[in-house]
């Protein structure tokens, strides 16, 4: 690909992140939002988040079956221990990777 | 909103330590996503050129493996928008803690909307002493670390070997803390469990990346209606 194209293809992709990005900001920050929507958005991060996280340490990401066996949830279980004793966010990050490394030197 | 008054000084300094740990999973994931684009033949340009436009991780790694499969470039936009919507619904969170701010620094601040920034300035805005400027400073710092992460990883690429120092874990240890974080009683570990159920079996039935949109929102309501159910109770 030459760099016209580059350009159109990021151009494009940037184009279809940033809208769902900042419309709803745009448009709710300017409005008073009904008290059940406020709740409703609160639960929204925990929600995501779980979401985001749960099949990758669940499921093999190849296949798409359920996988309880993985070493993705292995060290998971003290990552998570770690994060609830710390609330360390960095080092949350490095035990996780440190942990995970050491799986793989060991399998 | 009211701003705490203390100088810009201090103020960098607070979002500076409120990102840093973001910046450490983006350098080292950010590093991985270039070592991978330079394996796919993207030249740096390119990748510096995808970081600075799109600025978001999982659809970039979704864009280089599809030109190294040799998708189309409307293929790779319409795919981006689907793994993208997600944000829809963190922007409709943060507006809470911006309202009436102005357009234009609206506009500016949406461009550094990530899983990563949301959840870390969703924390700080929920535990009060947190304005706009840090959040401001918590997207702008992660997006320039992206950058530069990635750039250096297309000029390194070749040096790394794969797995090393479980780079590869970096995103998960993040989500796994940004996730505790959110925890703030029985409610949100209850609406977590089910979000987490709901992805499982969405990701395993269903092809694509709707699980992440679907199981949020499925998730969120039915946290919401047990919430309203037992304050009726009380």
């Amino acid at each position: 690909m030459i760099f016209s194209d580059y350009l159109f293809l990021f151009a494009g992709m940037g184009l279809v992140t940033y809208l769902p990005r900042a419309l709803p900001l745009l448009y709710l920050a300017h409005k008073q939002l009904p008290q059940w929507l406020v709740d409703w958005l609160s639960l929204i991060p925990v929600a995501i988040l779980s979401a985001l996280l749960a099949p990758s340490l669940f499921a093999d990401s190849t296949t798409r079956n359920f996988d309880i066996g993985k070493p993705e949830l292995l060290v998971a279980i003290p990552t998570l221990i770690f994060a609830l004793k710390t609330r360390s966010l960095g080092g949350t990050v490095l035990v996780g990777m440190l942990l995970y490394w050491l799986t793989g030197l060991y399998n | 909103m009211t701003e705490p008054a203390d100088s810009t000084q201090q103020t960098f300094r607070q979002g500076a330590a409120a990102v840093w740990p973001i910046c450490l999973g983006y350098f080292t994931i950010g590093l991985a996503l270039g070592v991978l684009a330079q394996q796919a033949g993207l030249p740096w340009w390119a990748v510096a050129m995808m970081s600075l436009l799109v600025f978001a991780g999982s659809a970039q790694f979704i864009c280089v493996a599809m030109l190294a499969a040799g998708a189309s470039i409307p293929a790779i936009i319409l795919t981006t928008f689907v793994v993208n919507l997600r944000h829809t619904l963190m922007s409709s969170a943060l507006a809470v803690h911006l309202s009436g701010v102005s357009r234009r620094f609206l506009s500016l601040f949406a461009y550094g909307i990530t899983d990563e920034s949301f959840a870390v300035n969703m924390t700080r805005f929920r535990d009060g002493n947190w304005d706009r400027r840090r959040a401001l400073i918590v997207n702008q710092l992660a997006n320039a670390v992206w950058v530069l992460a990635t750039i250096t990883g297309t000029l390194i690429g070749q040096f790394v070997p794969q797995g090393a120092f479980g780079i590869d874990y970096a995103l998960t240890g993040m989500f796994i803390c940004l996730l505790v974080f959110q925890l703030q009683g029985r409610i949100y570990i209850l609406t977590g469990l089910l979000a987490a159920a709901i992805s499982v079996g969405w990701y395993l039935l269903i092809p694509g990346d709707s699980y992440i949109v679907g199981a949020s929102i499925c998730a969120a309501t039915l946290g919401y209606f047990l919430k309203v159910r037992y304050r009726r109770n009380k």
